[in-house]
């Protein structure tokens, strides 16, 4: 649906985004992450075919935003950064301009505007003015306009920014139910949004593609062998949490184990077990078995902010290139 | 041709909607009701002084009333004209709209000629409020139409030029204030380059004068319907427009 070749965007001074490539296929919802000023708006804006790329080539929807502009445009829904709103109009009249804009005609115009605020949840406010609406409606009919002539790829620019949790959980919402129709690409430099709404994310910084996957794949990147927390308790009075680590790193299989820290008469451990091994079942024999207690063992799961704090780091680029045993080091180092 | 029509109507809403038109028609109604009484009376109190020394001089509605008036109409409308461009593109700009306007699948010389079609269309409303007072002028006295309506046409064609150049200063800036000091100090210039003419006869004082919009408006107000002047105000617009659109373009490959 989307084929981004060597695309490159240069200022004066600086460049935006430096040869970056990927494809997105039909029907996927992808994240784009990066820190702020990683390129991920001019990326956006070279798509909606709002500014020409210096070099390379994006095909949207099967047309090139270079050749053949209007028809990408035709394809594409956008909601920018600051939703682009009239504020002396009123909703109802503002989808109806957006919509004949898109080139919609009465009756199917209107039937679309009924449809999209419906969709967003923007029917109540459909007679008042957009300069009265709270933030999070602006969000909402902001999503509306860039869906009203169905588009068969939606853009959305930070579509949560500045929205408070329940907003953002709406629109996040939102935004999943939209997937099936649309091929959609939201930017966003805040993780769990990724995790919660993407299927596939693209991780860019300074300009540069540092990764490209899907969610879950990532995660297990970075993590690349198990790592287990488990919590040990004493059945009378404290332990010697050297006894435990001791014990701990017996069992085999373990590479390492971490004492994390310690509640009242808790011990917290992070275990990490090599490649491939499973070591939770034995963990637990061996914590038993020694007559104390186990209060909980759980796999500790990498978060993406911590995949994303690892891969946009110092020497990004290098660890891009050879991904798989590097980020499998530094996940074993922590 | 649907879609300048569809900018046309957004930008005639945004007009009246906000109170901006309505700001401008009273003002306007205002000052021109001022020069209109005042010339009027002028005309009366040299009526009257003639009757009295018995001696009869020709008077004209036309020459002594309409053709001030429609002098002063030109000279007004430079104070109004960056008050209708300013926010033509400074305020999309501002408020980040552009980005739908240039992402919809529609031309930039669509937005502009609808942007600048809505900004024509609310002077000559300007211009067709002052038409009431003309009214009395046909009631009482029996004026020439003609030289009215060739003047009138004289004023659309100076605003036009004049709006194109405001439009396309507003492309320039995402600030409706700067926009508008600009437009007026562009517009306040081209009139008094004409003040040369008046005791200059160089190459460079002709030129001059033939820059300034005042001394192309002037035989329209006579009722004198001059091609020459006409064409003037006509490439004007077009240069105007012409650049508003290089502006928009240049907008993409450098913001």
């Amino acid at each position: 649906m989307i084929t981004v070749k060597e695309l490159t965007k240069r200022y004066a001074r600086n460049t935006a985004v430096d040869h970056i490539s990927f494809e997105i296929q039909k029907g996927q919802i992808v994240g784009f992450l990066g820190p702020n000023g990683a390129g991920k708006t001019t990326t956006m804006r070279m798509l909606t075919c709002f500014m020409p790329p210096t070099a390379g080539t994006a095909i949207v929807a099967g047309f090139d935003v270079l050749e053949e502009p209007m028809e990408v445009k035709k394809r594409i829904g956008y909601l920018p950064e600051t939703p682009p709103l009239y504020p002396e109009m009123r909703t109802g009249e503002y989808l109806e301009f957006v919509g004949s804009l898109k080139g919609l005609r009465k009756p199917e115009l209107g039937k679309r505007v009924d449809y999209v605020c419906e969709r967003c949840a923007v029917a109540d406010v459909r007679d008042k003015l957009i300069s009265k609406l709270s933030k999070g409606y602006r969000q909402r009919v902001g999503l509306a306009q860039a869906i009203i002539h169905n588009p068969e790829v939606l853009i959305l620019d930070e579509p949560t920014a500045g929205l408070d949790p329940k907003q953002i959980n709406e629109t996040r919402d939102l935004i999943k139910s939209l997937a099936g129709d649309h091929t959609i690409i939201l930017s966003t430099h805040i993780l769990p949004e990724v995790e919660q709404t993407c299927e596939q994310v693209i991780i860019i910084n300074k300009g540069k593609v540092i990764a490209t996957d899907s969610v879950n794949n990532l995660q297990n990147r970075a993590r690349g062998a198990e790592s287990v927390i488990v919590e040990v308790a004493g059945r009378n009075g404290a332990l010697d949490p050297a006894a435990i680590q001791s014990r701990l790193e017996k069992v085999s299989g373990v590479s390492k184990v971490l004492f994390k820290e310690k509640r009242e008469t808790r011990n917290v451990f992070e275990v990490e077990s090599g490649r491939g091994r499973v070591v939770r079942g034995d963990l637990a024999r061996a914590v038993v078995e020694a007559g104390w207690d186990l209060n909980e063992l759980r796999p500790s799961a990498m978060s993406l902010e911590e995949v994303f704090l690892q891969l946009t780091g110092d020497n990004a680029a290098e660890r891009a290139t050879a991904p798989n045993e590097e980020l499998a080091a530094k996940g074993a180092g922590k | 041709m649907r879609n300048v029509f569809i900018i046309w109507r957004k930008e005639m809403r945004s007009y009246f909607v906000s109170p901006v038109a309505y700001l401008l028609l009273a003002m306007f109604a205002v000052i021109f009701g001022f020069f209109f009484w005042n010339i009027l009376g002028y005309f009366v109190f040299t009526g009257m002084e003639s009757q009295m020394r018995g001696e009869m001089f020709p008077m004209n509605v036309n020459e002594q009333v309409i053709r001030p008036l429609l002098s002063n109409v030109g000279v007004i409308g430079l104070f109004f004209i960056p008050m209708i461009t300013m926010r033509l593109f400074s305020e999309e700009k501002r408020s980040g709209t552009i980005e739908l306007l240039v992402t919809s699948p529609i031309r930039d010389g669509e937005i502009i000629l609808g942007k600048w079609l809505a900004a024509l269309t609310l002077y000559g409303v300007l211009l067709l409020l002052t038409a009431l007072n003309f009214i009395f002028l046909f009631r009482y006295g029996n004026p020439d139409w003609k030289p009215l309506a060739i003047g009138y046409l004289g004023l659309l064609l100076q605003a036009a030029a004049l709006l194109a150049i405001g439009m396309f200063i507003s492309t320039l800036t995402k600030n409706q204030i700067i926009a508008g000091a600009t437009t007026f100090g562009v517009c306040l210039l081209l009139w008094v380059l004409e003040w040369v003419s008046g005791y200059e006869t160089s190459t460079w004082a002709s030129v001059l004068s033939y820059m300034s919009v005042v001394t192309h408006v002037g035989s329209f107000s006579k009722g004198l319907l001059d091609s020459k002047d006409a064409v003037y105000y006509v490439s004007l617009t077009f240069l105007g427009i012409f650049f508003t659109a290089r502006s928009l373009e240049s907008l993409r490959w450098r913001s």
